[in-house]
């Protein structure tokens, strides 16, 4: 994902003057973005970009807002999602890794993570996630599981599963068995794979 | 029977309150920010409350397909404690969130000047934020408390028509009536009003500018009290349509002069209802 995949997704959005002057100004004076962000959805709309699948109108512009400031961006990021309702939150997790933070992003996700809303925790595991420690992921791809939010959500899945993540989903799949309770579809998928990639390669004889 | 709910603290109700209000009908609530029972001492405390109703609760209520919005406000009984006081300097940034369409609950509880202070004040903010505003009338001295509520209203230069004073009953309808702003009334199980007197409400004053809500809170109170005054209609002889009306019309169109109820859903809109378009806003 790109800034300017962003904008090229944007093009159709109901009020677009209001999106470029917005970009424009943010650019030349980074303290307005405080008083544009929480006006988007009413702006943009909220529905999802056939373009760009995964993002919503919001969400892509709200990313776009901040991209599109000239320094600061850790700071501004973490002060829009500390403010922000749900739907900005959303849009400040989604854009983390178009900007140029670092790790300064990793509390942000910390915090969506820790939350019971399943669009956060969701958007904390996108791209941006590689900045996660492997304990803290793992936890995420396990919270994901127990919440219904779906893998797909989840990026670089099969590069990041490791043993101890197949550990603990064969622990969390037998506590569900002897509840008589079923797993997602997708996680035992998941555990299948990790569990056949553990197999020695079968030996011809 | 479709409900809207315009005053509901749903912070303080369960899930088995949100499945019942669903099977029920209702399908959107305002959550107006007010008391908690237990007094706050810090505006930590209430920033905290209010994201909780532009983020969680707005969550949790989507799981049961009902829409939450939310009024924003330092209450009025809160107003008199000074720690309290910068609570309105974080108001703003709260005025601006999409699920926010209106400022309340403002208004009086004791009557004190310091009530006096932060009812105008942020009178005044639902001006500069294009909002309506959700007037909570005392329960204490009620006739009086309305009266300076209106007068206070008529000062501060907010058009009548986005104003609500709620919790009225017999004694102060007609001093709402006529001023041009709409009337809230919440039914409960023992107090404030109930739907038999509800419906001799609406005989006498008609269905216009008349909002019911159930007020439900932390206290002895019923979600469902929204769907018994609209069967108490229809048992009076009011038609299916003057329910809508009351139940659902009227709260949209108070609500929707925010430009940020988001009603969009197929299954919210009908036909029938010609106003849609005012559900988003476009600005
Ligand atoms: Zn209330």
């Amino acid at each position: 994902m790109t800034v300017d995949e962003l904008r090229a997704a944007l093009r159709g959005v109901p009020d677009p003057d209001w999106l470029a002057t917005a970009l424009d100004r943010v650019a030349a004076e980074p303290a307005t973005i405080a008083r544009f962000f929480p006006a988007v959805g009413r702006r943009c709309g909220r529905d999802d970009l056939p373009d760009l699948p995964g993002w919503t109108a919001d969400e892509a512009a709200r990313a776009l807002l901040l991209a599109s400031l000239p320094a600061d961006h850790a700071g501004q990021a973490e002060t829009l999602y500390r403010t922000g309702d749900a739907a900005e939150k959303r849009a400040v997790l989604k854009a983390l890794p178009l900007l140029p933070i670092g790790a300064a992003g990793v509390p942000l996700l910390h915090d969506a993570i820790r939350t019971n809303d399943t669009r956060l925790v969701a958007a904390a595991l996108g791209p941006y996630a590689r900045q996660l420690d492997p304990p803290a992921w793992r936890q995420a791809v396990l919270k994901c599981v127990f919440t219904g939010v779906p893998l797909a959500a989840v990026a670089d899945l099969d590069a990041r599963a490791d043993g101890e993540l197949a550990a603990m989903l064969a622990a969390l799949a037998a506590e569900r068995r002897a509840a008589g309770r079923s797993m997602p579809a997708d996680a035992t998928e998941l555990l299948d794979r990790l569990t056949a990639a553990s197999q020695p390669e079968p030996r011809e004889v | 029977m479709r409900i809207f709910d315009p005053h509901i603290h749903m912070t303080s109700r369960t899930t088995d309150d949100y499945e019942r209000m669903a099977a029920a009908g209702v399908r959107a609530v305002v959550e107006p920010a007010f008391w908690l029972g237990q007094p706050r001492t810090s505006v930590g405390s209430f920033t905290d409350y209010f994201d909780s109703l532009v983020g969680w609760e707005p969550f949790r209520a989507g799981q049961f397909g009902i829409r939450h919005h939310a009024t924003i406000a330092l209450n009025p009984k809160e107003a008199n404690d000074r720690r309290c006081r910068p609570v309105l300097d974080e108001l703003p940034r709260y005025l601006e969130k999409d699920g926010v369409v209106a400022v309340g609950e403002i208004g009086y509880d004791s009557m004190t000047p310091e009530e006096d202070d932060v009812f105008a004040a942020q009178l005044a903010l639902a001006v500069a934020h294009d909002l309506p505003a959700m007037v909570h009338t005392p329960h204490r001295d009620k006739v009086r408390g309305v009266e300076r509520s209106l007068a206070v209203v008529a000062e501060s230069g907010i058009a009548p028509e986005r104003v609500v004073l709620d919790h009225l009953n017999e004694m102060t309808v007609k001093l709402v009536r006529d001023t041009g702003c709409w009337l809230g009334f919440s039914i409960y199980p023992d107090t404030k009003m109930s739907p038999p007197r509800m419906v001799e409400l609406l005989k006498a004053y008609g269905t216009d500018r008349m909002l019911v809500n159930s007020a439900a809170d932390w206290g002895r109170s019923d979600p469902l009290l929204t769907r018994a005054t609209g069967e108490a209609m229809l048992l009076a002889g009011f038609t299916d349509d003057d329910v809508d009306r009351v139940l659902w019309r009227n709260p949209v169109e108070f609500y929707g002069q925010s430009g940020r109820l988001d009603l969009t859903d197929d299954d919210l809109t009908e036909p029938t209802f010609a106003g849609n378009s005012i559900l988003r806003g476009g600005s």
